[in-house]
C-alpha cells in the first residue's frame, strides 16, 4: 500500500477519531511505539492509525516492528530508553517477561502505555493500558441479536475463533451472557473456524448440511468478520440468502464486512477499534502536561455497526488502513 | 516371485496378475479405514450420505468431503512422488499462498484471468524448481531445503499481497474454486483428472519405476545409468505445480488470497495423507491413488467432526486417535496378524 494513498484514505477516519479534547500538548514530543508485527489486517490498521494520529498531533513517533518476537520488543524499548523518548507505547506480544525492561523504563522516568493486550506483573510498571473488552464485544453482538429476533424462535450457530485463544473464550462468554435467559434463542452448534475465511466457510457448510440444509438455522454468530465472510459464501452456495434467511452477526468491523452489508448479506458487526493510540495519547497528554495519572485500564468503545450506519462510507474510510 | 514362508494360503491368482482382483482393493487398510470413518459419520449424522441435486450441482456432506479434501489431495499427488524419492516437501503450503496471492493480485490489477492463472502456475513451477535445485545441485537435505521456502514463502506471499486479504470478483478464478462440472465441484474434477493423469504417467511409463529406484538407493540408481538429478528436479517441480493448483482453488473458494492462512499447515496434512496411503517416508514403493484416498480419510474425519456437534476442543484428539488407529492397522505387525501382507513391490 502506498503511503500517500493510506494517508489520503485514512484522513477521513482520523478526522473522526480526533476530537477537540486533545490539546496541542504532545506537539514535538518523541514517543516510541513497539508494535508486535503485522500478523493480521487489524494489526496493520492499528499501525497505520497510530502513525496518522501521531502525525496529526505533531508527535515524533519512533516506530519499531518486532516481527512477533519479544526479544525484538525488549531491544526496541531499550533503544527508546537510550534515546530518551518522552513516552513509550508497547503492544506486548506475550504476557510475561516484561519486569526487567519496564523497570528500566520506570527508572528512566519514561511512562509506558500498553496497547491492545495486557501483561502479567506489577501494575506500577506501566502508566495505563488501553484495550478492548472482548467479553463486552460478544455481549454487544448478542444483545443486537436478541433485539433483532424479538420473540421468534431462533437457532444460532457459532463460529468460534482459535480454540483456547482469549478472544475466542471471551467473545463466546459475552455472547452467551447476552443470550442467557432468552428461551427462544439457543446456540445449537458451535465449532472453531480458526478466525479464517476458508475454515469459516467449511464449518458453515457442515452446519448447513447438519441442520436440514440450513432451514433450522436462523442466525450465525462469528467471532470475527473473516469467518463471517466465509460463512456468507457458504450460505449463498447452499441457495439461501445471507442476511435474510440466516442473520449474520460478527465482530471486528473490517472493510469487507461493510462491503457485505452494502450487498445486504451481513446484519451487524461490533467494532474492535484500531485506534488504541488515540486514548493512549490523550492519557499521555494529561499525564505529561498536567500530571494527571490516568485510570489503570482504559477500555475502548465496542461500537455496533448495522446496515443503517452508512456501510459504504465505513468501507471507504477503512479500506486504506491496511486491513 | 517368492512369498514369505509364513504365508501358507493357497493362491488362486497368478503371482503377478495384470490387474488385481477387486477384493484386494477392498481389504486394504486405507479403504477399510475410510469406510469406517464414513460409517461413524453416518451414525453421528444420518443424513450424511444424502445427496441432492440443487442449482445444477450435487449437494451433500459426501460432496463436501470430496470438495474440501481436494486441495490436500492435489498436494498429496505431488508429495507422493517427492516422498517416493526419499524426500519431503515442506514448502507446499507456502507455495499455495504465493500462487493464490499472485493470481489475486494480477486479476485485481486488471490482467486477464488466463494470464493470472498461468502466472500462478508458473510461480509454483519456479518454487518447485528452486526446491529441486537446492536438493540436487546443492545437495541440501530435502527437509532443510524445503524448510527455507516454507518459512520464506509465506513472507513472499505477504509481500505480494502487501499484507492484505486481496479479494477479487473474477469469474474464472471463482469458477476454479467454486464452479462445477457435470454436477461435481471443480476442485474435485481437477483433483480427479490430476490423479488419473499422474497415475497413468508414472505407471504406463518407466517414470514410476525410476522414481522408486532413486528413492530406494540414489547412488545405485545413478550407477545404473539413471539421471537421478534430473528426475528429482522434475519431481520437486511437479510438487510445486500441484501446490500452485491447490493455491488457486483455495483462493477461488474464498474469492480472495489470504497470505497468512492459505495452505497453513496443509503440507503436514499432505504428508499425512501420503503416509496413510502406505507410501514409506524411506522412499521407494508409492501409490498416488492411495495417497488421494488418505486425503479423503483426513477430510472425512474433519467433516465428521464438524457435523457431529462435538465441542471443538476434541477436534485434534479425535483426529489423532483415528490416525493412530489407521497407522497401527498398516504396521507390519498388524498386517501379519490379519494375514493381509502383500509381497513388497507388488503393491503399485
Amino acid at each position: 500500500m502506498n503511503v500517500f494513498k493510506t494517508l489520503a484514505l485514512g484522513a477521513g477516519l482520523s478526522g473522526l477519531l480526533l476530537s477537540a479534547a486533545y490539546a496541542e500538548g504532545l506537539q514535538g514530543k518523541v514517543i516510541g511505539f513497539s508494535q508486535i508485527g503485522s500478523e493480521s489486517g487489524w494489526r496493520a490498521a492499528e499501525t497505520s492509525v497510530t502513525k496518522q494520529v501521531a502525525a496529526e498531533l505533531g508527535i515524533d513517533l519512533k516506530f519499531a516492528d518486532a516481527q512477533q518476537k519479544q526479544e525484538n520488543q525488549i531491544k526496541a524499548i531499550r533503544g527508546f530508553i537510550a534515546q530518551g523518548v518522552d513516552a513509550i507505547l508497547v503492544a506486548p506480544v506475550v504476557a510475561t517477561g516484561w519486569e526487567e525492561v519496564l523497570t528500566e523504563a520506570k527508572e528512566a522516568n519514561i511512562p509506558v502505555v500498553l496497547l491492545d493486550r495486557g501483561i502479567e506483573g506489577p501494575e506500577d510498571l506501566y502508566l495505563t493500558s488501553v484495550a478492548s473488552d472482548q467479553v463486552k464485544e460478544g455481549r454487544v453482538a448478542g444483545e443486537w441479536l436478541v433485539g433483532a429476533v424479538g420473540d421468534k424462535q431462533c437457532n444460532v450457530v457459532e463460529l468460534q475463533g482459535t480454540v483456547g485463544s482469549s478472544p475466542a473464550i471471551n467473545r463466546k462468554q459475552g455472547f452467551e451472557e447476552a443470550l442467557a435467559g432468552k428461551a427462544n434463542l439457543t446456540i445449537t452448534r458451535s465449532q472453531t473456524g480458526d478466525f479464517t475465511r476458508s475454515k469459516g466457510k467449511e464449518v458453515m457448510e457442515g452446519f448447513i448440511k447438519a441442520e436440514d440444509g440450513g432451514k433450522n438455522i436462523c442466525a450465525v454468530y462469528a467471532h470475527n468478520d473473516d469467518m463471517a465472510v466465509g460463512a456468507i459464501q457458504a450460505i449463498k452456495d447452499a441457495g439461501l440468502k445471507p442476511g435474510t434467511d440466516i442473520l449474520v452477526v460478527s465482530i471486528d468491523a473490517v472493510p469487507d464486512i461493510f462491503a457485505a452489508m452494502v450487498a445486504g448479506e451481513a446484519n451487524a458487526t461490533v467494532e474492535l477499534t484500531p485506534n488504541m493510540a488515540g486514548p493512549a495519547f490523550a492519557a499521555l497528554d494529561a499525564y505529561l502536561n498536567n500530571g494527571t495519572v490516568p485510570e489503570k485500564f482504559i477500555i475502548t468503545e465496542s461500537k455496533l455497526y448495522t446496515p443503517a450506519d452508512d456501510p459504504q462510507g465505513e468501507y471507504d474510510r477503512r479500506k486504506g488502513l491496511g486491513y | 516371485m517368492t512369498r514369505p514362508t509364513v504365508d501358507i494360503r493357497p493362491t488362486t491368482q497368478p503371482p503377478l496378475p495384470p490387474s488385481r482382483p477387486l477384493t484386494h482393493f477392498f481389504t486394504r487398510p486405507q479403504v477399510i479405514a475410510l469406510a469406517a470413518v464414513l460409517l461413524v459419520n453416518w451414525i453421528l449424522f444420518p443424513g450424511f450420505f444424502t445427496i441432492t441435486w440443487q442449482d445444477g450441482r450435487f449437494f451433500g456432506s459426501l460432496i463436501d468431503v470430496l470438495n474440501r479434501g481436494a486441495p490436500v489431495a492435489i498436494l498429496a499427488i505431488g508429495m507422493t512422488m517427492v516422498i517416493a524419492t526419499k524426500g519431503v516437501d515442506l514448502s507446499v503450503g507456502a507455495v499455495m499462498a504465493i500462487s493464490g496471492a499472485v493470481a489475486a493480485v494480477m486479476v485485481s490489477s486488471g490482467y486477464p484471468a488466463w494470464i493470472a492463472v498461468l502466472a500462478a502456475l508458473g510461480t509454483g513451477l519456479i518454487c518447485g524448481l528452486w526446491n529441486g535445485i537446492l536438493v540436487t545441485v546443492l545437495e541440501i537435505q530435502p527437509i532443510i531445503a524445503t524448510l527455507v521456502l516454507m518459512v520464506a514463502g509465506r513472507g513472499l506471499a505477504q509481500l505480494v499481497t502487501e499484507g492484505y486479504i486481496v479479494t477479487f470478483s473474477d469469474p474464472v478464478l471463482i469458477f476454479i474454486g467454486t464452479g462445477s462440472f457435470l454436477g461435481f465441484p471443480m476442485p474435485v474434477v481437477i483433483a480427479a483428472v490430476m490423479m488419473i493423469a499422474a497415475t497413468l504417467i508414472v505407471r504406463r511409463t518407466a517414470l514410476g519405476l525410476l522414481i522408486e529406484a532413486v528413492g530406494v538407493n540414489r547412488s545405485a540408481a545413478r550407477f545404473a545409468g539413471l539421471s537421478a538429478g534430473a528426475l528429482l528436479l522434475i519431481v520437486y517441480t511437479f510438487a510445486g505445480l500441484c501446490a500452485a493448483i491447490s493455491g488457486l482453488i483455495v483462493a477461488g473458494d474464498i474469492r480472495g488470497a489470504d497470505a497468512n492462512n492459505a495452505g497453513l499447515w496443509l503440507e503436514l496434512d499432505a504428508i499425512l495423507a501420503v503416509v496413510i496411503g502406505g507410501t514409506s517416508l524411506m522412499g521407494g514403493r508409492f501409490s498416488i491413488p492411495m495417497a488421494v484416498l488418505g486425503a479423503m480419510i483426513i477430510q472425512a474425519m474433519n467433516t465428521g467432526i464438524l457435523i457431529s456437534g462435538f465441542s471443538p476442543q476434541f477436534n485434534l484428539v479425535v483426529k489423532s486417535a483415528v490416525i493412530i488407529v489407521i497407522l497401527v492397522m498398516q504396521s507390519p505387525l498388524s498386517a501379519q496378524l490379519f494375514r493381509r501382507r502383500t509381497p513388497p513391490g507388488a503393491s503399485k
